[in-house]
């Protein structure tokens, strides 16, 4: 029978897919405070997956000019630079004869002026998150209430400055609504409990893409089939380790059994603490937040928001388990008559 | 080094996880700012200025690792009393001449020695590069030093150095650099502070340093500093270069340059060096001590394996086939002569200057007046197809049908279709096994010219004109394999490593080399990669097995060593400066030297060892002098002979430059190489009037996402959509100041071009504070061109050319710019804007700023002295 | 295939006797995600190489299959790199087997406005015509004061960073036997 909380709440998920004796749960811990922005993720991923291009737009976003996730960018950087202290490091800028932070009004014009990032659900033109983006101001992603604290308006000048960057990637929830949504199973979950688009089974219907409380998955243009991050799965069944990680220069994206990412990530959660970050923080490793926990978590720097990520996911298909109760006998009964009617034409 | 090496970035990394403090000093904010304790914005072209500003710090202070710098350095040799500093004229050395705008050196020289024994005058040294002979050893010094241990005696090198700094105080860096004080304080207090026998410091610089025409002078002051702080042959320390091409390093070694031959042997010059003996004294120099006393060997070996056995005692092993220098020779100089029709044919290999050099539109112009041009890459790049595509076919400065050029495109072979090896930035070479095999008409270079010299040869076998001897006689004979009879690189290394003429047992190491012909070998510095019969570039014991030196991962020349002058890591006693920095040292049970490394020193030579007098060659290094290639066997704080600018490094102004020199009225180099060609126009600075046309500085660098010239990433389409487009990066101050808008269109304009490119505004740039003004800096990236999946404006198009005296590397790292909103005027317009440009900044004509300024009581400190 | 098999390889039969009893895991996996295996496994060999970008000299694994390279990725054991790769590195399959490479000999006539194909023997016999050509026509033997040069500045090299030692050794070689002086590299660029 299915755990109790197969839909929701803290759970192993590959033993409740059916796996007996699977191995330990794996996935990324990405430290965004040792990331140098370089994009070997980015590459590697491409070159091992044959992911095809993302466009060749130039974004103004920082040196982000891949702009979001999408069906052919599996993983992707984001470039936020703040008029904020590292914590860690002595003023930039200070002592030098410069104004202002740049104004959201320049940023604006900037994205205003971007052009369509090639795949859908690219980042739109003019997003305002481009905007928020480059300049730290006071729009944060059009979520004006969302904006972290000591941020924004005051500067008068610039004296601080730091550059965060973070390899965002699908986050294999443990409880993921992608999968769960998935009506012809092409979405699996692993028995190292990744979730994975089979693509000889996706059919296109794109009900996985609005069910994405992260905006992750996404449809290819020209094949219309859903395409994402499959954490490598082809290289993990022979025990190599997927190619973003592998490429990685300084161990920004580290990839393990769960467990011991978790354990790491709390260590250094504690160290960069002690050196004087107090705003270092984990997102996606807590087995009680909205979607069970993330099978590829963070260390940030910053709000969530920042980095474009939602602050407080919530699994679409939560409510499944009360619809269960009602439809779930039916489906059977609807189920086992189809499979009796294949079987009765069996040559 | 994030941005443009990020693999070897993990390294720091590692460092900082241990508790290193990183500091960052660049014109702009870049991801390796991002993660360093502290970023230093720094005015492009005042390195100098902030180095000097460190030596100051360590000698006022008396911070200087002394037991290191009097045993181990020149710090308590004393002058020639005909010694005159900057201090005393102006910025100027003693012993400038005029006429040739170059030093005579003589008053530079040690006291009690009766001159320099530099056979060759300065001039010529600047014409043909020859401080790049240099890499492998010092410049020659004569005899025995007159020394005051105690470094009090007022003309003992720590004094001079003392007082040549002494100007450099950190309000003059603040003035130079725009770095504020307490930053400029917080990197000395820091690097000192990581000095001694427990602790040391590390310098990494990206070559750009050196793309300055003072290039030489910014890597010497580095080295000063780490001299003096004792971080140089010792773990954790030293100036390391980081170098952008996968051999740019062998091809130095085994040079594809024109002034030098194998090993840093100089090309022959048809005045210094008319036969075998003259050129191999002007390399040994008689009675030096060191081990460049064997050149003699060298040079034999290297004629014995170019010309086998046509070479003989008797003929001076066919020293007489070798072509002769007559001055420069260099890349810049072909490019005018091919401007002015005197160059026939020109071969690019896997280089693209149309893009990659100085002055991009010479370079285009040169190539569309040769007779032929061929061209070997792996992509169709902008320099095959100039004559078609390029930026001079809108102007009407190229026609197809009137450009006579003939184009040869030959595809190349990539890394993974043919063997070979790399030598990479730590002397270290790799061999690379081949994956596959090229397809269509590619080729390795190896096959290119071992065929074409075959044909060639062929072509003259019966030829009896004596210039023909030298490819007749060639030592030309490969063997070949594969369908394409491609030559086996192993039979090449083999070559080059040496080997003994009777029987062919390949040397382990140049002391095995003879000067009688009996050895030959292509390269002595790298004999030992063939150490019997195995390639010793192919070891690949993985890293997890082997200490942190790794010596069985490949191998590094000289002699596998992997840390130069490792001597020095221990103390004058022979004992390691500390437990924990423990690297090489003296076994006195066995009497011999050992560590972690392959020693950089004679394994049996005591340290007590003491040279008998008039000793030379390797008998004349003492057991406690580590520095075994210098004439003296010290590192040089301060360089008696060899640098062309002068004994110790001084701060000029970039030959292009918004401001008055704040510290010199010498503005720039005096002695950098200047073109005086009608193409190469150069924009004023001061004391000239007009330079407010230019009001900007500009620089150039690399992204993590794109290879420099672009050949090898604009065409590869997951790093093309990565930075997709030319775009300048300028600070929110000057994008208001200008009406510069966030991705619009903005054009940079110089003397010599104008180009456009996107607008990023960021607040990675700031404006500085210098000398009283505000700076406004700007930044591209040198990748773009005409060609590939993305394409754009090439940044190199906005620099002229004025050179390093040393090395003869071009200023392409600072120069001075206008920008203005929107895109460029096109056709005859884009024309008249860089004349009108031209005759607002006083010169329609040709223009080049004067040498020599010292006559313009103009500038600021030196008003005061 | 027998109708038992058959039957079991069916997902809903999967999941309706089997431990996954939502189909989400075991019971879903396709008859693609059951026989996938990364390519680096099945390869028929694997060269050991170093990254033709920058002078890091990263180590790079080259995979190949059927003649073809199908991956490249960082090599472990190097001591200097440890298996990671920058994008550059990490785009080398993207280098070499780009379509955007040019696998055939293209040759511009003097005056001409467009490329022709040429073959590559007569275009190697066509350059070795130059090259002795240009060097008869500007070959100089002695200098004003009859002291030898023994030399031609009527050609010249550029380009030699990105290539192998050995290779670096025929050009300078050869062209110095040729008497061509003129011969550079990035290291001074």
């Amino acid at each position: 029978m299915p755990h109790v909380n197969s839909l929701y709440g803290p759970l192993d998920p590959a033993p409740d897919a059916g796996y007996v004796d699977p191995p330990p749960r794996m996935g990324f811990f990405t430290d965004t405070s040792v990331c140098i922005g370089c994009k070997a993720c980015e590459v590697a991923c491409k070159e091992w997956n044959d992911v095809p291009t993302s466009g060749l737009d130039l974004l103004g976003m920082s040196y982000d000019n891949t702009g979001a996730l999408t069906a052919n960018s599996w993983r992707h950087v984001a470039f936020v630079e703040q008029p904020r202290s590292a914590g860690w490091a002595t003023p930039a800028f200070e002592h030098e004869p410069d104004g202002p932070p740049i104004s959201p009004e320049t940023a604006a014009v900037g994205a205003r002026t971007g052009t369509d990032t090639g795949t859908d659900p690219g980042l739109p033109p003019g997003s305002p998150a481009a905007a928020a983006r480059m300049s730290g101001g006071p729009e944060f992603l059009g979520m004006p209430g969302a904006q972290p604290p000591g941020r924004g308006t005051g500067v008068e000048q610039r004296t601080d400055f730091r550059w965060l960057m973070m390899s965002d990637v699908c986050k294999h929830c443990t409880h993921a609504a992608c999968l769960d949504v998935c009506p012809t199973g092409s979405l699996f979950r692993t028995e190292f409990g990744t979730v994975v688009v089979q693509e000889d089974i996706c059919n296109g219907c794109g009900y996985c893409i609005s069910a994405c409380p992260y905006g992750v998955i996404d449809q290819r243009k020209d094949d219309g089939r859903a395409w994402k991050c499959t954490l490598c799965y082809d290289r993990l069944g022979v025990g190599m380790t997927p190619a973003c990680a592998k490429a990685c220069p300084t161990e920004s994206i580290q990839y393990g059994a769960l467990d011991d990412l978790r354990e790491r990530a709390a260590a250094r959660v504690a160290t960069l603490h002690e050196q004087g970050v107090p705003d270092a923080r984990l997102y996606g490793h807590d087995p009680n937040d909205g979607v069970g926990g993330d099978g590829a978590f963070f260390l940030l720097l910053d709000e969530p928001e920042v980095y474009g990520l939602p602050p407080d996911p919530i699994v679409t298909t939560r409510d499944l388990p009360a619809m269960w109760k009602r439809a779930g006998l039916a489906a059977l009964a609807m189920a086992a008559a189809t499979a009796l009617a294949f079987l009765g034409r069996q040559p | 080094m994030a941005e443009a090496h990020p693999v070897g970035f993990q390294w720091v990394m590692e460092a900082k996880r241990r508790g290193a403090k990183v500091f960052h000093v660049d014109p702009r904010f870049t991801r390796t700012s991002a993660l360093a304790d502290s970023y230093l914005p720094i005015r492009a072209g005042t390195d100098i200025a902030l180095l000097g500003g460190v030596v100051r710090y360590i000698l006022e202070n008396e911070l200087d690792f002394r037991e290191y710098v009097v045993a181990y350095t020149n710090a308590a040799t004393i002058l020639s009393e005909d010694f005159r500093d900057t201090e005393d004229m102006h910025g100027l050395f003693s012993g400038f001449q005029e006429d040739n705008a170059s030093y005579d050196q003589s008053s530079w020289r040690y006291e009690g020695e009766s001159q320099n024994a530099t056979p060759r005058d300065t001039e010529t040294q600047r014409e043909t590069a020859a401080g790049l002979e240099h890499e492998s050893h010092g410049a020659p010094v004569n005899g025995q030093t007159e020394r005051d241990e105690t470094l009090q005696h007022p003309r003992c090198v720590y004094q001079v150095l003392k007082r040549h700094y002494a100007r450099y105080t950190p309000e003059m860096v603040e003035r130079v650099c725009g770095i504020p004080q307490e930053k400029f304080l917080e990197l000395c207090e820091a690097w000192t502070a990581n000095s001694g026998r427990d602790r040391t410091g590390m310098l990494v610089y990206s070559v750009g340093w050196t793309q300055h025409s003072v290039g030489v002078q910014y890597i010497r002051t580095g080295a000063i500093i780490q001299l003096l702080l004792g971080n140089v042959g010792r773990p954790g320390g030293g100036v390391m270069a980081l170098r952008g091409h996968a051999s740019i390093q062998g091809s130095t070694d085994i040079p594809t340059l024109f002034n030098l031959l194998p090993g840093y042997l100089p090309m022959p010059h048809h005045a210094d060096h008319p036969t075998l003996d003259t050129w191999v004294d002007s390399i040994r120099h008689p009675g030096q001590k060191g081990f460049w006393g064997n050149a003699r060997t060298y040079g034999v070996n290297l004629l014995k394996a170019y010309w086998g056995d046509a070479a003989t005692a008797e003929n001076d092993y066919c020293y007489g086939y070798m072509p002769r220098m007559t001055g420069d020779h260099g890349t810049y100089q072909q490019v005018l002569n091919m401007i002015d029709g005197k160059v026939k044919g020109y071969f690019l290999l896997g280089q693209n200057p149309a893009v990659g050099s100085a002055h991009g539109r010479a370079q285009r112009l040169g190539m569309a007046n040769l007779d032929w041009l061929v061209v070997r890459d792996l992509f169709m790049i902008e320099s095959a197809t100039f004559w078609q595509n390029g930026p001079e076919i809108e102007t009407g400065e190229i026609v197809p049908e009137e450009c006579r050029t003939e184009v040869f495109f030959l595809p190349a072979a990539s890394h993974v279709e043919k063997e070979g090896s790399f030598t990479q930035t730590q002397r270290l070479l790799q061999w690379r096994e081949k994956a596959v095999e090229p397809p269509g008409d590619a080729r390795s270079e190896l096959w290119f010219f071992y065929h074409l010299g075959r044909i060639i040869r062929e072509r003259l076998s019966t030829s009896t004109q004596p210039r023909d001897r030298a490819l007749l006689d060639l030592n030309w004979n490969y063997p070949t394999h594969g369908p394409n009879a491609e030559p086996s690189a192993e039979a090449v290394l083999y070559e080059i490593n040496g080997y003994e003429v009777a029987g062919g047992r390949p040397l382990s190491s140049f002391t095995e080399m003879k000067d009688d012909g009996s050895t030959a070998g292509g390269c002595w510095i790298y004999t030992g990669v063939y150490e019997d019969g195995v390639n010793q570039a192919a070891r690949r014991k993985p890293g997890a097995e082997q200490s942190l030196v790794a010596p069985e991962w490949g191998w590094a020349w000289p002699a596998n060593r992997r840390i130069l002058y490792n001597r020095a890591s221990a103390d004058p006693d022979g004992r390691p400066w500390s437990e924990r920095k423990k690297y090489v040292w003296w076994d006195p049970e066995k009497a011999e030297w050992t560590g972690y490394d392959v020693p950089d020193f004679e394994k049996t030579k005591p340290p007590t060892y003491r040279p008998p007098p008039n000793s030379s060659g390797v008998a004349g290094i003492a057991g406690d002098d580590p520095f075994i290639l210098q004439g003296d066997g010290k590192g040089w704080l301060y360089a008696p002979t060899g640098v062309l600018d002068g004994p110790m490094p001084t701060h000029y102004e970039p030959v292009e430059s918004p401001v008055r020199n704040p510290l010199y009225r010498q503005q720039a180099n005096p002695t950098r190489k200047v073109y005086t060609h009608p193409i190469n126009t150069l924009n004023p600075s001061p004391p000239e009037e007009h330079s407010q046309v230019f009001p900007y500085v500009f620089t150039v660098s690399r992204l993590t996402e794109h290879h420099t010239a672009g050949g090898m990433s604009r065409m590869v389409r997951p790093l093309a959509e990565l930075q997709p487009e030319m775009f300048v990066e300028v600070s929110p101050e000057l994008a208001v100041e200008r009406g510069l808008t966030h991705l619009d269109w903005a054009h940079l304009v110089t003397a010599r071009a104008a180009i456009e490119a996107k607008v990023l505004v960021t607040d990675r740039l700031t404006p500085l504070r210098v000398d009283g003004r505000i700076i406004h800096q700007l930044w591209l990236p040198y990748h773009f061109g005409f060609e590939g999946l993305v394409t754009g404006e090439s940044a190199n198009d906005l620099f002229g050319i004025s050179l390093d005296p040393n090395v003869l590397i071009q200023e392409s790292k600072v120069g001075t710019c206008d920008v203005r909103p929107g895109r460029r005027p096109r056709g005859q317009d884009l024309l008249n804007l860089l004349v009108d440009y031209r005759r607002r900044s006083g010169d329609l004509g040709p223009h080049y700023p004067p040498q020599v300024t010292t006559d313009v009581a103009d500038s600021g400190r030196d008003r005061e002295v | 295939m027998g109708v038992r098999r058959w039957v079991e390889s069916w997902p809903l039969y999967r999941q309706l006797t089997g431990t996954d009893p939502l189909g989400r895991g075991a019971a879903a996996k396709s008859a693609g995600s059951l026989s996938l295996t990364a390519r680096t496994e099945t390869a028929d060999s694997m060269a050991r190489s170093v990254c033709p970008y920058c002078a890091v000299g990263c180590g790079q694994r080259v995979f190949v299959k059927d003649g073809q390279v199908t991956q490249i990725e960082g090599d472990p054991d190097s001591p200097i790199s440890r298996g990671r790769l920058c994008p550059k590195g990490a785009a080398s399959k993207s280098l070499v087997t780009s379509p955007l490479r040019q696998t055939t000999v293209r040759y511009r006539r003097p005056y001409s406005t467009q490329w022709e194909d040429l073959d590559l023997d007569t275009a190697m016999n066509m350059i070795a015509d130059r090259v002795l050509a240009a060097r008869d026509e500007t070959w100089e033997d002695v200098d004003a004061q009859g002291r030898p040069l023994n030399r031609t500045l009527g050609i010249s090299s550029l380009g030699g960073a990105t290539l192998d030692n050995e290779e670096n050794y025929l050009i300078k070689k050869l062209f110095t036997a040729m008497g061509a002086l003129q011969i550079e590299n990035q290291a001074r660029i």
